[in-house]
């Protein structure tokens, strides 16, 4: 489960973390009253309007209908409501919304920190995450911050660092000077960037989150350390202890059909090719993904559909795969060990017939337990059904129906 | 011969009598595997299956001997379970829970080290040594007594490449399952040292999938110490960036966890890397020259 922007830097407050102050709004109407608000609290007198979606890349993005940046400068109250306008209820493509502009439904209106002062300000780049080969958390930083951090690691791997976490004493004081020296800090903005460190690990550790990534960290110009944006993944396997954070879940982000395949218990993922598939386990899913490929036609989805494929499921399982316009064709791959296949070949049969017709062919391989039996199941109900016992015989078919 | 489980392992449940736990020990017990008793909280001193039921891990140790655990806790508990396990004193640790927090496993991982066990899963089948000892939840009857192993991160994806062995003329020693997770407490590499040092098995499957490194890790050991063949198959080619793919750690987030990538890197190390999941058994088969 991935946050906004503004919900990541609510919990980094609630942790101590310094952060670049705002407010969320979702009407035009409110984004004045939000911007005098903000100078009440923080003296600020430009902003920083703020496209809040669930993608990186906002301040290069385009919003289609008007051409603003998601992004953008206010210099002055004067300029919020024309500002804000030109965001809010637009579609946003940036470099990672995959081709696909997302709705803009909230946006932030932040303080501006870029303010001059008795010092340059710098930007740096942090984030924590696990890293899996060691089985620990790790803190990634850099004085790159503020770019494209995937470009720093290719092309100055060396101005990337890494601090890891043992997990039986957490982080330590030395851990965070360390970090503070070697982003090249001293005096004010070095105590307060140790601070930093410290808050921001504790917010990633206290909430189960699987990522919290800061780009830019941003030493002002009176030495302040603060956090201008965040970028938050969640541990989805944590939730279940953080339902104040399970509650920040915002839908319009996610695919419809995805969330409608989440709330009938299946694990679903959309994608854009022809062919779908209806799989138990995820391993075995993805590889019939990968049979399609090699078949000659293109995975329409991910769909594990688990160790209990009865008619239910597997008819709920076809109004969300027939949702698509897409799908020329249904594979069905069940490795039958504990479930038994005849089973399942009758939940497609009763699922078939109480949709009444499905449009497009589907091919049902079924093995393992009682897979002879759920083979006749499957050839005797004059269906518009081909059976196949075989991997191989599937991809076959699968080829057959397409060409 | 065989590794990590046997007919003479003595092995408890955890969450012995859950409706998991009871429904796959049930299976587990008319396989053949030597299934002493059981641990429930709260439930010592009853019996469940016609096994003692003990309410610690320890009090189950003492009184029966027992060197293998297979943890079926709900996801919460389960770390708490298996960090129980090892401090117990249980050598071979088999935790089938999906849906454990990442943060509870870096804990467990961590604690467990201090001990002399190993930690299979969380989030897999489980291990089977084919007719001596099923710990897992896998269908038993798909594993057809041979000479070749498996190590795999998934599930039917295992007894898919059984049933291909079987198919194709051969059958199985060991099938290590060893997990879905982010987090897990045998890797790859460490399953695949397992079995190459296993004088019964001749030949060696090994299963991926997206995400992480544990495939490449594996492989570059196998260049330097391989003794057998290898047929290795990576799920997941068609899959998009930064999606979890069902299981947990199955993401690609750099260009190192692609199928691609790993594939290329198995292939450089001299494993048998198939394209189409359908030809893993066969392929066994065409490296070692054996005709069905």
């Amino acid at each position: 489960m991935n946050l906004h922007e503004y919900q990541g830097k609510s919990i980094l407050k609630s942790f101590g973390v310094a952060i670049q102050e705002g407010v969320v709004v979702d009407k035009v109407e409110d984004a004045v009253a939000a911007a005098k608000k903000l100078t009440e609290e923080t003296g600020t007198s430009w902003y920083v309007v703020k496209a809040q979606i669930h993608a990186g890349g906002r301040g290069k993005g385009t919003i289609e209908e008007t051409g603003s940046h998601g992004v953008v400068l206010a210099k002055g109250i004067d300029q919020i409501e024309e500002k804000v306008n030109g965001i809010l209820g637009g579609h946003l493509m940036t470099a990672q919304t995959n081709g696909k502009a997302k709705k803009v439904n909230k946006v932030l209106i932040a303080q501006d920190v870029y303010y001059p002062g008795e010092s340059e300000t710098s930007e740096f780049y942090m984030s924590v995450l696990l890293d899996r080969e060691k089985g620990r958390n790790v803190i990634v930083y850099s004085t790159e911050g503020g770019m494209d951090i995937e470009h720093v690691a290719e092309h100055t791997p060396e101005l990337i660092h890494k601090e890891f976490i043992d997990p039986r004493v957490g982080i330590q004081g030395f851990q965070a000077r360390k970090i503070a020296f070697n982003l090249g800090l001293s005096g004010e903005a070095f105590k307060q960037m140790t601070k930093f460190v410290v808050a921001l690990y504790n917010a990633y550790d206290g909430i189960d989150a699987a990522m919290f990534e800061i780009n830019p960290v941003l030493k002002t110009s009176d030495n302040k350390i603060i956090a201008v944006d965040a970028k938050v993944t969640m541990d989805g396997n944590g939730l279940f202890r953080h339902p104040n954070y399970l509650a920040m879940r915002d839908k319009t982000e996610e695919d419809p059909t995805e969330v409608e395949a989440d709330e009938a218990g299946l694990n679903f993922v959309k994608l854009d090719g022809n062919v779908a598939c209806m799989v138990n386990g995820a391993g075995l899913a993805m590889a019939t993904m990968d049979i399609i490929k090699l078949s000659g036609g293109n995975p329409a989805n991910f769909l594990d559909v688990g160790g209990t494929a009865n008619a239910e499921r597997v008819e709920k399982a076809f109004h969300i795969i027939l949702k698509d316009p897409n799908v020329k064709a249904i594979l069905i791959n069940i490795f039958g060990g504990i479930v038994r296949c005849d089973r399942v070949a009758q939940g497609v049969v009763d699922a078939y017939k109480n949709m009444g017709s499905i449009p497009v062919p589907i091919i049902v391989r079924l093995q393992g337990t009682n897979a002879v039996e759920a083979k006749r199941l499957i050839d005797e109900s004059g269906l518009n059904v081909h059976s196949a016992v075989l991997l191989q015989e599937a991809a076959d078919k699968v080829k057959e129906v397409l060409a | 011969m065989s590794v990590l489980v046997n007919k003479d392992s003595k092995v408890i449940v955890q969450g012995f009598t859950g409706s998991e736990g009871t429904f796959h020990a049930g299976q587990m017990i008319e396989y053949g595997t030597n299934v002493v008793g059981g641990v429930t909280p709260g439930k010592g001193g009853s019996n469940h299956l016609d096994r003692p039921v003990f309410n610690t891990v320890a009090d189950a140790v003492t009184t029966t001997g027992a060197d293998v655990s297979i943890i079926f806790v709900p996801p919460a508990f389960a770390a708490d379970a298996i960090m129980e396990a090892a401090n117990a004193g249980i050598k071979v640790i088999v935790c089938i829970t999906e849906g454990i927090p990442v943060k509870d496993m870096i804990h467990a991982r961590e604690y467990i080290k201090g001990f002399d066990c190993r930690l299979i899963g969380p989030n897999c089948p489980g291990i089977i040594t084919a007719g001596e000892a099923k710990v897992g939840i896998m269908p038993g009857f798909v594993f057809k007594k041979g000479k070749i192993g498996i190590v795999s991160k998934s599930g039917t994806l295992t007894y898919e490449a059984a049933d291909q062995v079987a198919k194709a003329g051969m059958g199985i020693t060991t099938a290590i399952g060893i997990g879905g997770d982010p987090i897990i407490g045998t890797t790859t590499k460490e399953a695949v040292e397992l079995l190459m040092n296993d004088p019964e098995t001749e030949g060696i499957i090994m299963i991926g999938e997206i995400g992480g490194n544990l495939e490449a890790i594996a492989a570059r050991w196998i260049k330097d110490n391989a003794k057998k063949p290898v047929v290795g198959f990576i799920a997941g080619e068609t899959a998009p960036k930064g999606r979890t793919m069902g299981h947990a750690g199955a993401i690609v987030g750099g260009d190192d966890d692609t199928a691609e990538a790993k594939k290329r890197i198995m292939r450089e190390c001299g494993i048998h890397v198939v394209d189409s999941p359908a030809h893993i058994g066969a392929k066994m088969a065409e490296v070692l020259g054996i005709k069905a």
